[in-house]
């Protein structure tokens, strides 16, 4: 069953409920033998960098996690901060993150942008595709989706990018590495687009 | 490209949607969870939801509401409304809104900015500012309680506490301006800009989209925020819950 990690960070209930109204069955977990034979997980995130990791590491979800997604490869969706915890290493603090895609996280350059407020990049931003991915299906680029950070996740290796987005500069708005997406953005609040990729995660 | 969010904001009296003149007047116009299920249809930006009887009736925020919108709304959400404390606050984003919006409580005591912003994180706080115009020499007056009560704090003195304790956006609210139809008061959102960084939220006077076409050509990014545009159509002010198809937003976005 999708299983939506609940270590107090991000809007749970907005997935949950995104979900419910799909039809498709899902539990939400609040410790960690609660993701064990999880078919789908879904960690999201607000907040400070190393604030996030500290509150999955005193739950004790790490050691579970790294289990089911390097060993038994299971499909992991991280949105926002819970994205940007799945980098190696972060800017914004000083913790080892969960490591599951090769990157680091950096603060975006607002040297280009000259009207306020420059940070948080906040709102409704379009995406290019770079790769062509089935979660993707039925996503409109134009529309693209919410968005409220001011760090972003850079790959070490290009091939992970799946799509970019244009704020300051071009940073990667979605990110996979086989078995494990990253989006930046917010599903859960970004209308059709936002509920075709809960969707498809969920399908496939 | 990052678009400037175009937002309405939907009056909560007596359980149903009503729209004000200057905080005045309430005119129903709708269910609120109608007036949601039709802005979800339209893919709306973001949704401000205020209700305007919870402070002045000294009660708690509806709950059960904020549950039923919350449950409805696939775009983000804020809600504000006599909320006081942090439990408050942590309860309502644990229903699904994205955000609360602080008034009242903020300005007679801003230091609850910072409890709650440490509870539910910083980008989730909003303080909505009722503005008035103090007198024909300029100057604005912040008041609460629908614009009944008029606070001694200065605008100046507040923007920079607020812009210190370092929220994640603000709501400026021209009372003047309310359910007129006659276009933003930019003197006021010219000083607001001015002397603060975070994101701005400006609300009170729209009265076309061209209305908010300027706003945006004028601030380039912004939350631009509307009443009576996206719940009334034609001068009899007709109720119909209404907004700009994309294609619209598009044109609304060249500046």
């Amino acid at each position: 069953m999708i299983t939506i990690i609940d270590y107090g960070s991000g809007n749970i209930r907005a997935i949950a409920n995104i979900y419910e109204k799909l039809n498709i069955p899902y539990k939400i977990a609040t410790r960690p033998e609660e993701i064990i034979r999880a078919t789908k997980l879904i960690l999201p995130g607000v907040g400070a960098f190393d604030e996030t990791i500290s509150k999955l590491d005193e739950i004790g979800f790490r050691d579970v996690l790294d289990n089911e997604v390097l060993q038994n490869k299971v499909p992991i969706i991280g949105i926002c901060v819970g994205m940007q915890i799945l980098a190696e290493t972060s800017e914004e603090g000083i913790l080892k993150g969960l490591g599951y895609i090769k990157g680091h996280v950096k603060k975006i350059d607002v040297s280009m942008l000259n009207s306020k407020p420059k940070l948080p990049h906040l709102g409704w931003n379009s995406i290019e595709i770079n790769k062509k991915h089935a979660i993707l299906n039925n996503i409109d680029p134009q529309r693209g989706f919410y968005f409220l950070h001011s760090y972003y996740f850079e790959c070490s290796d290009v091939n992970d990018i799946l799509t970019t987005t244009e704020y300051g500069n071009s940073f990667s708005s979605s990110v996979c590495h086989n078995n494990v997406y990253g989006f930046q953005f917010h599903p859960e609040k970004s209308h059709s687009n936002g509920v075709n990729l809960l969707y498809n995660f969920a399908k496939q | 490209m990052l678009r400037s969010r175009i937002i309405p904001c939907l009056l909560i009296h007596k359980k149903g949607v009503v729209k004000t003149v200057n905080f005045k007047d309430p005119k129903y116009v709708g269910d609120p969870i109608n007036a949601v299920k039709i802005f979800n249809e339209k893919e709306v930006d973001e949704l401000l939801v205020l209700d305007i009887d919870a402070t002045v009736e000294g009660r708690e925020p509806d709950f059960e509401m904020i549950r039923n919108l919350a449950f409805e709304c696939r775009m983000p959400f804020c809600y504000g409304g006599g909320i006081k404390s942090v439990e408050q606050a942590k309860k309502i984003i644990s229903l699904g809104a994205e955000k609360v919006a602080i008034s009242s409580a903020a300005i007679s005591n801003p230091e609850i900015l910072r409890s709650i912003g440490n509870a539910v994180g910083f980008q989730s706080v909003v303080v909505v500012m009722d503005v008035i115009k103090k007198n024909f020499f300029g100057g604005y007056e912040i008041t609460t309680h629908n614009a009944k009560k008029s606070s001694s704090v200065k605008l100046n003195d507040f923007l920079r506490t607020i812009q210190q304790i370092g929220i994640g956006e603000l709501v400026i609210n021209a009372v003047d301006d309310d359910g007129k139809m006659t276009g933003y008061d930019f003197k006021l959102f010219d000083f607001v800009r001015e002397k603060t960084d975070m994101p701005m939220t400006i609300l009170g006077g729209v009265g076309t989209l061209e209305d908010i076409k300027m706003a945006i050509r004028r601030y380039k990014t912004l939350g631009a925020g509307a009443g009576s545009l996206f719940v009334f159509k034609g001068k009899y002010k007709a109720v119909l819950i209404n907004y700009p198809s994309f294609e619209e937003r598009n044109y609304l976005y060249q500046v």
